[in-house]
């Protein structure tokens, strides 16, 4: 078993919901609540779940891009949360973020070739007059071409953009890529080839991925292993083929089913949730999901399924399991 | 002018192959706004009017002649003398100097204050913000012109000396008008912090200067040179009331202002024209020609600011 290279645990972000004219706190919106992850080198963890599901929020607190309440988390054994901003700053290269809109994260004054080679320079990881060749070596590997690094964000289209937000996280040649639902800004023939920019990228440098996303086909297509968040907490993880096969919890069960086919008369199963996700600032008693759940009993209601191994690491969290 | 060159070989080979920076594609587009351009030869006009006219004028602005008093413009003086026989023409220019120099100073000292303010507050936020904007904010509610007369009048109070008032006035404009540029910047600030971009820039790991330099300030640029324009209007106009109301720049320096409040009575005012127009007309084209050349840069450079 190779070392672990990111360790999440029992992670806690809560946002203070605050009122009046001193701040008084009056609520928490419980974002993440109580989630942990491990991630071998190599490994794609793919992190679905709808939206408000804390998803993002987890890949942002990993990063120390908002403070977390409580937990930790190890890279590679230290514990990003209480480093010092100066060891933290020389950390960041080996981790980095991949961000959704690839509009608003390119800032649009700062030419491409810059916006990839300055934090090279930065962090003293390449002399001045090497800058320009390497990030024409990462241009080019991102799918673009040389007479792009002089240009603007904003002569590039949506895809060509998202490249160059892969390209800028590459050059660093970091060890984890926080994935931030990259492709969902995109049109599905983008999606397509960004998808598989990101597979080819990590067979080349052996890259480890948390990939965090709504969309389940994409996720098959890339993750070894799938967790499933439902309202800031985890409620099933499993290898990829385990959990596309056999889902164990409703909630997974019922995204599954509203996966489209490309097989027009196949008949099957939908399990259609009512209702809509509730407030993460009040949420049920008991499993979060009972007031959902086409299965809900009695003990749903009150009390908090524990998140167990049911059999050969596929864990999950329910009563009825 | 986008970024510090932090990556000097890849300006210089870019600059060969011929690709348009985003400064000169604004400098083009403004070269193609009429209205923009007209004002801004209009304020080149003015500018040189004031600074080199008088070089060519036979006459000086304190030269006192008395069988040449109110006459009206002719040959001799085209603009016509004042009560103490002076050139109008050469007493306008040279108010011109005065006014255009204080409202440049102004606007540069109180650009330089408030950004520099408002970027701190925006920047660092806490404390420094609280301090920075509890200032401002007391400052906006005193009314300007109020506050501008209370400024004067305290001069006057303490004899300062005539030659050091105009300095003294480029101060009381900027103290004036400093909270509204920093309100702005420390907006600008507290916005750009947020967006993805300079969070992208955390993750990358990238030093405080460089996010500073880098990132914020050519976002930051367009607003002050656009604020910067509109603010030397305000300041000229400012000055002239002033000194209009006899607590700015004192006579015998001319400035536009005091020129007006010279013939401020019924008999000047009715019949010697050429005493109030000239100085009039100087300020109100210099005035609008700014604003119009102010709202053509913000259409250049900063689209999102249009009303």
């Amino acid at each position: 078993m190779p070392e672990t290279l990111l360790e999440v645990n029992h992670l806690k972000k809560y946002f203070p919901i605050t009122k009046g004219l001193l701040n008084r706190t009056v609520g928490q919106v419980k974002a993440v609540d109580d989630i942990s992850i491990r991630l071998q080198p190599g490994e794609t963890f793919g992190l679905v779940g709808e939206s408000g599901s804390g998803k993002s929020t987890v890949g942002r607190t990993i990063l120390r891009l908002t403070e977390k309440t409580a937990g930790e988390v190890k890279f590679k054994g230290v514990d990003i949360h209480t480093l010092p901003p100066e060891e933290l700053r020389g950390l960041r290269p080996k981790m980095q973020l991949i961000f959704q809109d690839p509009y608003s994260s390119l800032n649009p004054r700062v030419r491409v070739g810059d916006a990839i080679g300055e934090a090279l320079l930065d962090h003293g990881l390449c002399s001045r007059s090497d800058v320009r060749d390497l990030v024409l070596e990462t241009l080019e590997s991102c799918g673009l071409s040389s007479y792009h690094i002089d240009r603007f964000p904003h002569e590039f289209s949506g895809g060509q953009r998202q490249r160059i937000g892969i390209a800028r996280a590459l050059i660093l040649n970091p060890e984890l890529i926080i994935a931030d639902e990259p492709v969902s800004a995109l049109d599905v023939s983008i999606q397509a080839q960004i998808i598989n920019l990101f597979s080819k990228l990590q067979q080349s440098r052996g890259l480890t991925y948390l990939f965090i996303s709504h969309d389940l086909s994409v996720v098959e297509h890339l993750c070894t292993t799938i967790g499933v968040m439902y309202l800031g907490s985890m409620v099933e993880t499993a290898s990829r083929d385990e959990l596309f096969r056999h889902p164990l919890h409703p909630y997974t069960k019922a995204l599954l089913s509203a996966v489209p086919i490309p097989i027009p008369k196949l008949k099957r199963e939908r399990i259609v949730l009512k209702g809509d996700i509730p407030s993460p600032a009040n949420p049920p008693s008991g499993c979060k999901f009972h007031t959902r759940c086409p299965f809900a009993e009695e003990v749903c209601r009150s009390q908090v399924p524990v998140f167990r191994d049911a059999g050969g690491g596929h864990f999950v969290a329910c009563h009825l399991v | 002018m986008a970024v510090n060159s932090s990556l000097a070989p890849v300006r210089r080979a870019g600059a060969a192959s011929g690709r348009s920076s985003l400064f000169r594609q604004s400098v083009r587009r403004l070269l193609h706004n009429k209205l923009a351009m007209s004002g801004f030869v209009v304020v080149l006009f003015m500018f040189a009017l004031c600074f080199v006219g008088p070089l060519f004028s036979p006459y000086t602005d304190n030269k006192i002649n008395m069988a040449m008093m109110n006459k009206a413009p002719g040959l001799k003086h085209w603009l016509g003398t004042d009560a103490l026989g002076r050139d109008i023409l050469t007493r306008v220019m040279q108010a011109g100097r005065i006014s255009l120099t204080v409202g440049l100073a102004s606007m540069v000292l109180s650009v330089f204050i408030g950004a520099l303010l408002g970027a701190v507050a925006g920047y660092y936020r806490g404390v420094a913000d609280q301090i920075i904007m509890r200032v401002a904010d007391l400052l906006l509610t005193i009314p300007g012109l109020p506050l501008l007369f209370i400024f004067g009048a305290l001069l006057s109070e303490w004899k300062i000396p005539t030659d050091y008032r105009m300095y003294i006035v480029m101060l009381m404009l900027s103290i004036v008008n400093w909270p509204g540029m920093a309100r702005m910047v420390r907006g600008q600030m507290l916005s750009l912090r947020e967006r993805e971009f300079m969070q992208a820039a955390v993750v990358l790991g990238l030093r405080d200067r460089r996010k500073l330099f880098n990132h914020l300030l050519p976002n930051i640029i367009p607003l002050l040179i656009v604020m910067a324009t509109l603010n030397i209007g305000g300041a000229i106009l400012s000055e002239s009331v002033l000194s209009f109301f006899g607590l700015g720049v004192m006579p015998p320096t001319p400035t536009w202002g005091n020129m007006i409040d010279a013939a401020n009575n019924m008999i000047d005012f009715q019949q010697r024209p050429w005493l109030w127009i000239p100085p009039g007309l100087s300020i109100f084209a210099t005035v609008i020609a700014i604003n119009i050349f102010g709202d053509g840069l913000r259409d250049v450079l900063d689209p999102k600011q249009k009303r």
